[in-house]
């Protein structure tokens, strides 16, 4: 049992190490694929398992809990994991065609597996701790990703990112430090008991908006988002593709984890608290998209509006708003790894991201714009596509608590939303070029198959998800009860404790 | 940096930290020590023969590119990780092996542990000195 939770980890971090001595050849590429299609099979071996048998847990090292290090899937776990392998590989493909020479040289795909291998360790860890770690390994290799390529805009990004990351992390492990002292443990399900035997709530619920402002500086939500949008534009779209997609939702997985298993004390205060951050987060996020012209700017902003809606989610705490979160949670990564990989595919057709200075994508490339139109429909919320449904669920369950207002500012955003990226629709695909220069599909040469393929598969995706959404929601209800009673995590984790 | 008394103390002090460095991490199983100090003690004799010397000196007294070194590093902790998979236990469980072992006498013990630290010292040693190599020879 224990391997089933062990290779999803250790197959990104051997990938990487094999990638590196061979990123002199070609042979490197092709190593980051094919460790990423492995990882793939394991991380569907493993949600296969957890959806029939319930939650699995190991110890590594053989240390018991609560003093060594769990592993635990749970279903919110195992999905996640599957959907960081999913874009995983498509993103390995697509920097295939992507990621020149040079970059190899310097071991791109080996960082980029390090990084999935962060990714993975944090949706599969049960030690508080040792999510720090992971998110470490995160924001390394991210770092290295984002600097890449060493052009003066990316250093500006990376330095922002890193510098505002850094506080998210101290911030962690001081609200680390403080909770050992006052629980004496660090093991999740452990502290979920402890919490709850404390005889200092007050202090715990002060203690977890240390965590509250951590997770939500990782998840980059309002106001403390200003990292995302001044460093997502600026690396490779293979690299801005993954961060966009999984990044941000590490934060909300952790934030999702930590206030329904451990910081459940005064759910009155910390959820109107969230209500307030998620609202004020959609608003803008949107507001922001609405006012950038460069494509992956805009794009950017769009992922701090999604944020809100995920934090929505987890605000209202019912079980139809979480089933909504986790489905908007699945259809976001999957569209916003599209989105990124598209605007890749633009700026090599058009010669740029800059709305004013591109145009012309739809005379030329009319199967690739209806390949844009997918994630952008998706995005937005158009029935039959992804995105309608958990947007249905979360606005059902917020009028369930008559919550007239929350609805409202829901609907509003995705109205906005949708304006947003019709006008990078109208500008960058109808609009003729403004330099009048025919764009062409030349440009993308033998790399065609390795950008397009990827983006295709994950459009595909999400027309499966959008016209058959039985299957998600399934799970996503699955992953919504065991998050509300974690009775199934707790007896997981306590069977292996001595 | 063109300094007789730098030159000439780093040529004692280069050996001296390599050894130092081993029986750091060496002693580490069981008392202060381990894989990540002994790495920043190694990488300390490479960074003194740079700034004594040239970086390039001390780029070929290396033989190996940093970065190389810390990937087989990481590649060497996975492996010590994965030995467990022969015996089927779970990721990391130490294995042990006692060289000569017999009725009373303990033997030579020799364990994933140590291959474990043995990564992690290259890891250390191959990261500190890719960064140190660089900024030195950005001036």
């Amino acid at each position: 049992m224990s391997w089933l939770l062990t290779f999803p980890l250790i197959l990104p971090f051997a990938t990487a190490v094999l990638a590196y001595l061979a990123r002199k050849s070609s042979a490197g590429r092709w190593i980051s694929v094919a460790g990423s299609l492995l990882a793939l099979v394991a991380a569907l071996a493993l949600f296969v398992t957890v959806s029939d048998e319930g939650v699995v847990s190991a110890q590594m090292g053989g240390w018991d809990a609560p003093y060594g290090i769990t592993l635990v899937a749970d279903m919110l776990s195992a999905v996640m994991v599957l959907l960081t392998t999913i874009t995983g590989l498509s993103v390995a493909i697509y920097a295939m065609g992507e990621i020149n020479p040079a970059q190899e040289k310097l071991g791109y795909h080996s960082i980029f597996q390090i990084l999935l291998g962060g990714i993975t360790g944090a949706f599969l860890t049960g030690d508080l701790f040792n999510l720090y770690v992971w998110f470490e390994v995160m924001l390394i290799a991210s770092f290295g990703l984002l600097i890449m390529g060493g052009k003066p805009t990316q250093i500006d990004g990376a330095v922002k990112y890193v510098t505002l990351n850094l506080i998210a992390t101290v911030m962690f492990l001081s609200g680390i430090g403080l909770l050992y002292g006052v629980t004496g443990t660090l093991n999740m399900a452990d502290l979920h008991d402890a919490v709850l035997a404390s005889d200092r709530p007050g202090l715990i619920v002060i203690l977890s908006m240390f965590f509250l402002i951590a997770f939500g500086m990782k998840a980059a939500v309002f106001p403390l988002f200003s990292w995302l949008p001044a460093s997502y534009h600026t690396p490779t779209f293979a690299a801005s593709a993954i961060f966009s997609a999984l990044l941000t939702k590490v934060g909300v997985y952790s934030l999702l984890r930590t206030f329904t298993l451990i910081f459940t004390l005064d759910p009155g205060f910390t959820n109107a608290v969230l209500l307030w951050v998620a609202v004020l987060t959609m608003v803008v996020g949107v507001i922001g998209a609405l006012a950038q012209t460069e494509i992956r700017r805009i794009l950017s902003f769009q992922i701090v509006s999604s944020i809100g809606f995920l934090i929505l989610g987890l605000a209202i705490h019912s079980p139809l708003a979480i089933t909504g979160a986790v489905f908007y949670l699945i259809h976001n990564v999957i569209v916003k790894a599209n989105l990124f990989l598209v605007s890749g595919v633009i700026a090599r057709v058009t010669g740029g991201t800059d709305l004013r200075l591109i145009g012309g994508m739809y005379r030329t490339a009319p199967l690739l714009s209806v390949l844009f139109l997918i994630p952008a429909f998706a995005l937005s919320g158009f029935p039959p596509l992804s995105g309608f449904w958990p947007k249905v669920l979360l606005v059902k369950a917020s009028l369930d608590q008559g919550m007239w207002v929350v609805a409202a500012v829901a609907l509003i955003v995705s109205l906005l939303t949708i304006l947003s990226l019709m006008t990078l629709w109208s500008e960058a695909f109808w609009k003729p070029h403004p330099e009048a220069r025919e764009p062409s599909l030349a440009t993308l040469g033998s790399d065609r198959l390795a950008l397009v393929l990827p983006i295709a598969a994950l459009g595909l995706l999400t027309l499966l998800i959008g016209v058959f959404p039985q299957p998600i929601l399934e799970i996503s209800e699955q992953v919504a009860a065991q998050l509300l009673s974690p009775d199934l995590y707790l007896t997981a984790v306590r069977g292996v404790l001595p | 940096m063109n300094s007789v008394i730098l030159n000439a103390a780093t040529r004692i002090l280069v050996p001296l930290l390599l050894v130092f460095s081993l029986f750091m991490t060496l002693r580490g199983h069981n008392d202060p020590g381990g894989g990540f100090i002994g790495g920043l003690i190694g990488s300390t004799a490479f960074i003194f023969y740079a700034i004594a010397f040239s970086t390039a000196e001390a780029r070929s007294a290396l033989r190996i590119e940093p970065e190389q070194l810390a990937i087989i590093g990481l590649g060497l902790a996975l492996l010590a990780g994965l030995v467990s998979i022969v015996f089927n236990e779970a990721l990391f469980t130490g294995q042990w092996l006692f060289l000569g072992a017999s009725e009373g006498e303990k033997g030579l013990p020799i364990s994933s542990v140590l291959l474990f630290d043995i990564g992690v010292y290259l890891v250390v040693m191959g990261g500190i000195l890719a960064l140190v190599f660089a900024l030195e020879e950005e001036v």
